[in-house]
C-alpha cells in the first residue's frame, strides 16, 4: 500500500512538472493584464523543437533551451498582437494555439529521420535521467520527491523563488499594479507597455520549458498529441491557483494527481469512469470562480487581476 | 525621429478591405517560406490545396461538410460577442447539443411516433445548447463571475461528460473496439444532400439569414448592439440589460447545441469519439474574422473548412502532414490581428524639428 | 530683502496658458509663503486646475516662469515636480484597492530596494501618520478604507516621498464634515513642520475656515490675492463671480402653463449610501426654465436620477403631467415623455462607434415609423435621421460615420435632437454646454429655448452662473440635497447666487440686503 502510494506520488510528481512550469509562466502573464489563451499551442511547437533539437545533436540541455526559446518567441508576438496591435486577447491566444499545435504537428512528422518516414514519432531521443537522491530516496512515501530528474528538483525552487518574487520583492509589486490598475501605475512611473511585454515573454519562456518537459523526460518522445490537453488545463490551474504561485502545486497535483490515479486504478480494475473523475477539476475551478467573484471580501483579496484582457491605451499628451 | 500610432479621424474604409487580402497574400507568402525550409514545393502544395477543396463535386462536398459545424458555432459566437459577451463555450454547447440529440435518438424513439424523433433530435440538441450557455450568462448578468473562464471551463466539462458517456454508460456493446455509442435506428438520422453533406447546412443557412434579420431588422438587435457598444447608455435609453444578456445568451447556445445535434445525426449517427475536435474554438475565429457578420460567417466557415480539407488531400496526394491546412490557418490570422489596428489608427512620424520649435516658442 | 519675502518658498510669474479657443491662464502670479496654506478659489473653468497642472507637471505653460526658492526650475513632467517637491491630491486618488496602503505609498518608487522591508516601512508610514494625525493602518487594504481615509493615504503618499508642498484639489468634496474638520487640522500641522500648502476649492466657507490667504481667479485672470482675515464671503463671492451679466438673451414674454413637473418632499440615497436628496420640492411648468444652481456633488445627479428613473427615491412623490411616476424604471420616465441630456456625454449619451443615424433613433427605435410590424425599416431610419440632421443643423460627413468623429458640438447637437424629438412635456438637461465652444454653447442655449417657446418643461442643471441667468425663468439653489431658495432670474445676480451655491440661505440674503440698505439710508 505505501509503496502504491509512493508511487502515484512519483508518478503526480512527474507529470506536475511541465504543469507546475506552464501554470507559473501563465500566472505572471496574467497577472500584469494579459490573457494567454496560446498555451495549449506554445507547449505543443516547443515540445516538438526541444525533441527535434535533442535528438539531432544527442544533447538534452539543448533541446530545453531551445523550446525556451521557441516558447519566448511565441510570448512576444503574443504581447505585439495584445498590447502594441491592441488586437482582442482572446482571439490573438487562440491563433497562436491553431498555429502552434498545427505547426507542431507539421514539424512532428516532417523533421524526422528519412529512416522513419521522416517522422518523430515512434523513435527514442536523449532523455532527462531520474537523479535519485541516495538515501532520502529510501523514504517512505516521501521518497518519491526525491527520485526525480532535474528538471522536476528544480521545481521545488521555482515555486517558492516564484512566489517571492511576486509578492516580496518591488518588481513583483510593480507587475501586480499593472494588472490591477494600469492607469494608476503609470501614474506613478511605471511603464505598463514593457512590463506586459517582459512578463508575457516570461511567462511563453516557462511555458515553453513545461512542454521540453514532456517530450525529453515524462513520455518521453513524440507523440502527436503529447500535450493532451494539458495547455487548457494550465488556463484552469491559474484560477483554480488565484494567480498566486504559490496554490499552483496544489492544482498541479490534482491534476496531475488524477492523471496517475486514474492510470493505477484501470490497472486494478476499478470502476470509477476515469472522465468523470477528470471533470472534478474544472468544476471545483468554476466553484472557485462563483465563490470568488460572489464572496465580497474573497473576490477583493483573491480575485483575477482587475485589468485581466482589457487592452491598456496610453493616453498622449 | 520617432514613429507613433495616431487616432484616425474616421474609420479607415481602404483598411477595411486591404487587410484582409493582404494578410492572406501575406500569409501565403510565410506559408511558402515554411514550405520551401522543410523541402516541399509551395506551388505545388497550394495548387493541391485548391484542387483538393474544389477541384471535384466529391472533394467540395467534403469542404462543407467540414465547414457545417464551423458554420453553426461561428454563428453562435457571433450571437454572442455582438454584446461583447466573450462566450468562449461554444465547444461545450456544441458537445451537449450532441449529447442530448443522441440521448433522444438512443432512448426516446421507442416513446414517440418515428416522424417525431429527428424533430426531437433537433430541438434536443438546441435545448440543450442553450442550457449550457446560461449557466455563465446568468453567473454574468447577475453574479458578475468573468464569462471568458467559466465558458471555457465548463467546454472541458461537456467534452468530459460526453467521453463519460460513450465510454461507459451509453456505450454499444457490440462495438468493435472503436468506443462509442449504439448507432442511432434511422428515423433519427438525418438526411444526406449530395455526398456526406447533410441538412445542417440548410440550417446553418436558414439561422444565418434569421440572425441577420434579427441583427439589423429588429428592436432586440438594435438593443443588442447598444449593450455591446456602450452598457451604461443602454441603461439609460431603458434597456433591459442582464435579461438580454442571458436572451442572447440562450440563442448563442441554441445554435451551437443545433450544430452539435446535427452533426451527431447528420455524420457519425452515433456519440463517439471525434465530435469534439475544437470547432468551438475555430469558431471564434470563424466569428471575428466574419465581423460578426452571419452572412460573412457563412462564406469564412466554408474557408477554414477548406484549409483543412485542403490539409487532408495534401496529405492524401503529397505525403505532407495534414497539418498545413492549421498552419495556414493560423498565418493569416496574425497578419489579421495586427492589421485590424489600422483602421483606427494611422502611422506618423514625428520630426525632431517639431519638438525643438515648440520649446523655442515657449522661451520667448 | 524683508523678512517676510525671505519664507517664500514657490513663486509663478506671469503664468499664461492657452488651449485651443480659450486662455486658461493669463499672466497669473502666485506666492507661495514657507508654512501656509494658500485657497486658490474659483468658479469651474477659472483657470486653477489648469495652474495646478502646470505646477505639478501635467501641463507646460506657455509664458511665465516658476520659482522655487528664488531658483528658477523646469518642470516639464511630473517626475520633475516630484524631486522638486511639489505633489499633487487628485480628486480621483490614484489607488490600487486590492493593495495595501503600504504597497500604494511605496508603489514605483525608484529609491526602493530590491526586496522592500515592508516592516520598517510599515513603521515609517505610522510614523509619519502619527506625526501629521492621518491615522491609517499601513496594512490595511485600499478597498476597506473609507473615502477619507484613502485621501490620507493619498496626502501620506506625498509626504512619504518627500513632498514639501502639497496641492489639494478640492479636498472636501469627498469628505463629511467630520473628515473635513480631520483633514484640516491635518494642514494645520504640516504647516507647523514648515511644509505648505494650496488648495482648490469653490467653497467660499472652506477658503475661511482653512487659509491663510486667498487667490481668487475669474475666467482666467487673476481678480485678487487676500488676506483670509481681511476678507469676507461676499466680497470674495463678488470678486469670484462679480460681473455684469452680458447675455440675458432674447426671452420671449411668456406666461407659464401649468405644472408638468411636480417633486413633492424627494429625498433620495446616493451610491454610497448616504443621502444627497432631502426631503426637496419643487415644481416646473409648461413653457419655463427652471435652472438649478449650484457645485456638483450637492445632490445634482441624483436629482436627475430621480426624475429620469435611473435612481429610486427613498420617499416623496413625483408627478408628471398629473400622473405618479415616483420610482418608474427609465424606460417608464422615457415612455411617459421625460427626456433626458446626461451630463456625461460620450459615457451616456451616445453610443461612440455605432452611427449617427443609430444614435438618433435611440429613443424612437421601438414604434412608428421606425418600426412597424416589429421589423426596423432602414429606409424610415434614413427619413428620420436626415429630417433630425437638418433641423438640428448637425455637420456630419454621412449619416453613417461613427458619432464618436464628431466634435463635441456637433455630437451634444445629436443628442438634443434625439432628446427634444422624442420629448413630450419635460426636458432634463444636465450642464448642457460644458465643454462647448461658443459657438456651440449659444445653439445649445437657443435650442433650450426654442423648446421653452414652445411650451415644454425645461430643468436645467449648470454651473454656469452666467448660463442660468441668461436662459432661465427662474433659478433654484441646490446646496446639500436642498433647495436654498428659489429666485426669478430678472431679480438675480450672479453673486447672490454665488452666495447661495455656497451655502446661504436666501434669508440671510435678503436679511443681509435690509441691514446694508437701513445702514446706507442713514
Amino acid at each position: 500500500m505505501i509503496q502504491l502510494i509512493t508511487t502515484i506520488l512519483a508518478i503526480t510528481l512527474r507529470a506536475g512538472t511541465s504543469l507546475v512550469y506552464a501554470t507559473i509562466g501563465e500566472i505572471y502573464t496574467e497577472n500584469s493584464g494579459i490573457l494567454n489563451l496560446g498555451v495549449e499551442g506554445t507547449m505543443f511547437l516547443s515540445a516538438v523543437s526541444a525533441f527535434a533539437v535533442a535528438y539531432y545533436s544527442g544533447n538534452v540541455w539543448l533541446g530545453f533551451l531551445v523550446a525556451m526559446l521557441v516558447g519566448g518567441v511565441l510570448g512576444a508576438l503574443h504581447a505585439f498582437l495584445s498590447v502594441t496591435m491592441r488586437a482582442n486577447q482572446v482571439v490573438s491566444g487562440l491563433s497562436i494555439t491553431l498555429f502552434g499545435t498545427g505547426l507542431a504537428s507539421f514539424l512532428g512528422q516532417r523533421l524526422g529521420p528519412a529512416e522513419n518516414n521522416f517522422n518523430l514519432a515512434g523513435i527514442s531521443g536523449p532523455r532527462l535521467t531520474i537523479q535519485a537522491i541516495i538515501g532520502l530516496n529510501k523514504i517512505p512515501v516521501l521518497g518519491a520527491l526525491f527520485s526525480q530528474d532535474l528538471i522536476t528538483y528544480s521545481t521545488y525552487l521555482l515555486i517558492p523563488i516564484a512566489w517571492y518574487y511576486l509578492y516580496k520583492t518591488r518588481n513583483g509589486l510593480n507587475l501586480r499594479a499593472v494588472g490591477e490598475s494600469p492607469i494608476t501605475a503609470e501614474a506613478m512611473g511605471i511603464n505598463v507597455v514593457k512590463t506586459r511585454y517582459l512578463y508575457t515573454i516570461i511567462g511563453g519562456i516557462l511555458i515553453g520549458l513545461g512542454g521540453a518537459h514532456l517530450t525529453l523526460s515524462y513520455t518521453p518522445g513524440w507523440t502527436d498529441n503529447i500535450t493532451g490537453g494539458r495547455g487548457w488545463i494550465v488556463i484552469a490551474l491559474v484560477i483554480f491557483a488565484m494567480w498566486n504561485p504559490a496554490r499552483a502545486v496544489l492544482g498541479a497535483i490534482l491534476f496531475g494527481g488524477i492523471n496517475a490515479i486514474q492510470f493505477r486504478l484501470q490497472a486494478v480494475g476499478a470502476t470509477i469512469p476515469s472522465s468523470f473523475l477528470n471533470m472534478f477539476p474544472y468544476l471545483a475551478t468554476i466553484l472557485v470562480l462563483i465563490i470568488m467573484t460572489w464572496w465580497e471580501t474573497l473576490s477583493k483579496r483573491l480575485g483575477a487581476p482587475a485589468a485581466l484582457s482589457i487592452p491598456y491605451m496610453r493616453e498622449d499628451k | 525621429m520617432r514613429l507613433i500610432l495616431e487616432k484616425r479621424k474616421a474609420t479607415s474604409q481602404k483598411a477595411f478591405y486591404i487587410v484582409p487580402i493582404v494578410s492572406f497574400i501575406v500569409a501565403l507568402i510565410l506559408g511558402a517560406i515554411l514550405l520551401l525550409i522543410t523541402g516541399v514545393s509551395p506551388i505545388k502544395t497550394y495548387a493541391a490545396m485548391v484542387k483538393g477543396t474544389f477541384g471535384s463535386m466529391h472533394v467540395f462536398s467534403e469542404t462543407l461538410v467540414k465547414a457545417t459545424p464551423l458554420m453553426l458555432t461561428g454563428l453562435g459566437v457571433a450571437t454572442a460577442f455582438r454584446m461583447r459577451f466573450w462566450n468562449i463555450g461554444a465547444e461545450g454547447q456544441f458537445v451537449f447539443g450532441g449529447i442530448a440529440g443522441a440521448g433522444i435518438a438512443l432512448f426516446f424513439n421507442d416513446f414517440i411516433s418515428s416522424w417525431l424523433v429527428l424533430p426531437a433530435v433537433i430541438i434536443g440538441g438546441m435545448v440543450a445548447g442553450a442550457l449550457w450557455a446560461s449557466i455563465p450568462a446568468a453567473l454574468n448578468a447577475y453574479l458578475g463571475v468573468n464569462e471568458t473562464l467559466t465558458s471555457l471551463m465548463l467546454n472541458y466539462v461537456a467534452v468530459l461528460f460526453a467521453s463519460y458517456l460513450y465510454y461507459g454508460p451509453w456505450r454499444d456493446q457490440q462495438g468493435f473496439g472503436f468506443p462509442g455509442t449504439a448507432r442511432f435506428s434511422e428515423e433519427a438520422w438525418l438526411p444526406r444532400i449530395f455526398g456526406r453533406v447533410h441538412f445542417g447546412i440548410i440550417f446553418a443557412i436558414i439561422v444565418a439569414i434569421i440572425l441577420w434579420f434579427i441583427f439589423n431588422r429588429t428592436r432586440w438587435g438594435f438593443e443588442l448592439k447598444v449593450i455591446g457598444e456602450n452598457k451604461v447608455a443602454a441603461k439609460y435609453l431603458g434597456i433591459k440589460i442582464s435579461k438580454n444578456i442571458v436572451l442572447a445568451l440562450l440563442l448563442s447556445g441554441a445554435i451551437s447545441g443545433l450544430g452539435g445535434a446535427s452533426e451527431v445525426a447528420g455524420i457519425s449517427r452515433r456519440l463517439q469519439a471525434g465530435l469534439a475536435v475544437g470547432h468551438g474554438y475555430t469558431a471564434i475565429i470563424v466569428a471575428w474574422l466574419a465581423q460578426l457578420n452571419p452572412i460573412a460567417v457563412i462564406f469564412v466557415a466554408i474557408l477554414m473548412g477548406a484549409l483543412l480539407v485542403g490539409g487532408d488531400q495534401v496529405q492524401l496526394m503529397m505525403g505532407l502532414p495534414a497539418a498545413v491546412g492549421l498552419v495556414l490557418q493560423g498565418l493569416i490570422l496574425f497578419p489579421m490581428l495586427a492589421g485590424s489596428l489600422f483602421t483606427e489608427y494611422r502611422l506618423k512620424i514625428i520630426r525632431p524639428e517639431k519638438i525643438v520649435a515648440g520649446k523655442i516658442e515657449s522661451e520667448a | 530683502m524683508n523678512s517676510l519675502s525671505s519664507k517664500i518658498i514657490l513663486e509663478m510669474r506671469n503664468i499664461t496658458k492657452h488651449f485651443p479657443g480659450v486662455v486658461a491662464n493669463e499672466n497669473i502670479n502666485l506666492t507661495l509663503y514657507n508654512g501656509e496654506i494658500l485657497a486658490l478659489l474659483g468658479e469651474n473653468g477659472a483657470g486653477k486646475s489648469t495652474l495646478m497642472n502646470i505646477l505639478c507637471g501635467l501641463y507646460r505653460q506657455d509664458e511665465g516662469e516658476i520659482l522655487l526658492r528664488g531658483e528658477p526650475v523646469q518642470i516639464n513632467f511630473p517626475r520633475d515636480a516630484a524631486e522638486l517637491g511639489i505633489g499633487m491630491v487628485h480628486q480621483n486618488f490614484m489607488l490600487v484597492p486590492r493593495m495595501t496602503v503600504a504597497e500604494n505609498i511605496i508603489l514605483g518608487m525608484s529609491s526602493l530596494p530590491f526586496v522592500p522591508d515592508m516592516k520598517e516601512i510599515s513603521v515609517r508610514i505610522s510614523e509619519l501618520s502619527e506625526q501629521y494625525r492621518l491615522k491609517v493602518d499601513p496594512n490595511a487594504y485600499i478597498w476597506q478604507l473609507s473615502v477619507g481615509e484613502q485621501q490620507r493615504v493619498e496626502i501620506l503618499k506625498l509626504i512619504y516621498r518627500g513632498a514639501e508642498i502639497l496641492i489639494l484639489d478640492e479636498p472636501t468634496a469627498v469628505l463629511t464634515p467630520q473628515e473635513s474638520q480631520e483633514l484640516h487640522d491635518v494642514l494645520k500641522i504640516m504647516t507647523a513642520e514648515g511644509k505648505s500648502a494650496i488648495f482648490i476649492t469653490h467653497k467660499m466657507e472652506e477658503v475661511m475656515i482653512f487659509s491663510e490667504r486667498v487667490m481668487v481667479l475669474q475666467k482666467g485672470k487673476l481678480k485678487a490675492t487676500l488676506k483670509t482675515t481681511e476678507t469676507s464671503p461676499q466680497e470674495l463671492a463678488r470678486l469670484m463671480v462679480g460681473r455684469p451679466v452680458l447675455f440675458r438673451l432674447e426671452k420671449e414674454e411668456q406666461q407659464p402653463g401649468d405644472a408638468i413637473l411636480k417633486l413633492e418632499k424627494i429625498s433620495a440615497k446616493d451610491d454610497k449610501g448616504l443621502s444627497a436628496l432631502e426631503e426637496l420640492s419643487l415644481t416646473i411648468h409648461c413653457g419655463e426654465i427652471l435652472g438649478i444652481a449650484g457645485v456638483a456633488g450637492n445632490g445634482q445627479d441624483q436629482l436627475a436620477e430621480v426624475i429620469t428613473g435611473l435612481r429610486k427615491p427613498t420617499s416623496g412623490v413625483i408627478t408628471f403631467s398629473g400622473e405618479d411616476v415616483t420610482g418608474k424604471d427609465p424606460l417608464g420616465m422615457i415612455k411617459a415623455g421625460i427626456s433626458f441630456i446626461p451630463a456625461d456625454r460620450i459615457g451616456m449619451g451616445i453610443a461612440g462607434n455605432m452611427a449617427i443615424s443609430d444614435n438618433l433613433i435611440m429613443k424612437s427605435y421601438r414604434d412608428e415609423p421606425i418600426t412597424s410590424k416589429g421589423v426596423i425599416k432602414p429606409k424610415n431610419i434614413v427619413d428620420f435621421a436626415n429630417r433630425l440632421v437638418n433641423l438640428f443643423k448637425i455637420t456630419t460627413p454621412t449619416l453613417k460615420t461613427s458619432v464618436k468623429f464628431l466634435s463635441g458640438g456637433n455630437i451634444q447637437k445629436t443628442i438634443l435632437a434625439r432628446e427634444i424629438d422624442a420629448c413630450n412635456g419635460l426636458l432634463v438637461a444636465m450642464y448642457p454646454s460644458r465643454g462647448l465652444d461658443v459657438g456651440a454653447t449659444e445653439s445649445v442655449r437657443n435650442l433650450l429655448l426654442d423648446q421653452r417657446n414652445q411650451g415644454v418643461g425645461v430643468l436645467l442643471i449648470s454651473e454656469d452662473l452666467d448660463e442660468l441667468t441668461s436662459i432661465a425663468d427662474r433659478i433654484a439653489v441646490l446646496f446639500e440635497g436642498r433647495i436654498m431658495g428659489i429666485v426669478n432670474s430678472e431679480d438675480a445676480d450672479t453673486e447672490m447666487l454665488g452666495l447661495m451655491t455656497a451655502g446661504v440661505s436666501i434669508d440671510e440674503l435678503e436679511r443681509d440686503v435690509q441691514t446694508m440698505s437701513d445702514a446706507t439710508m442713514e
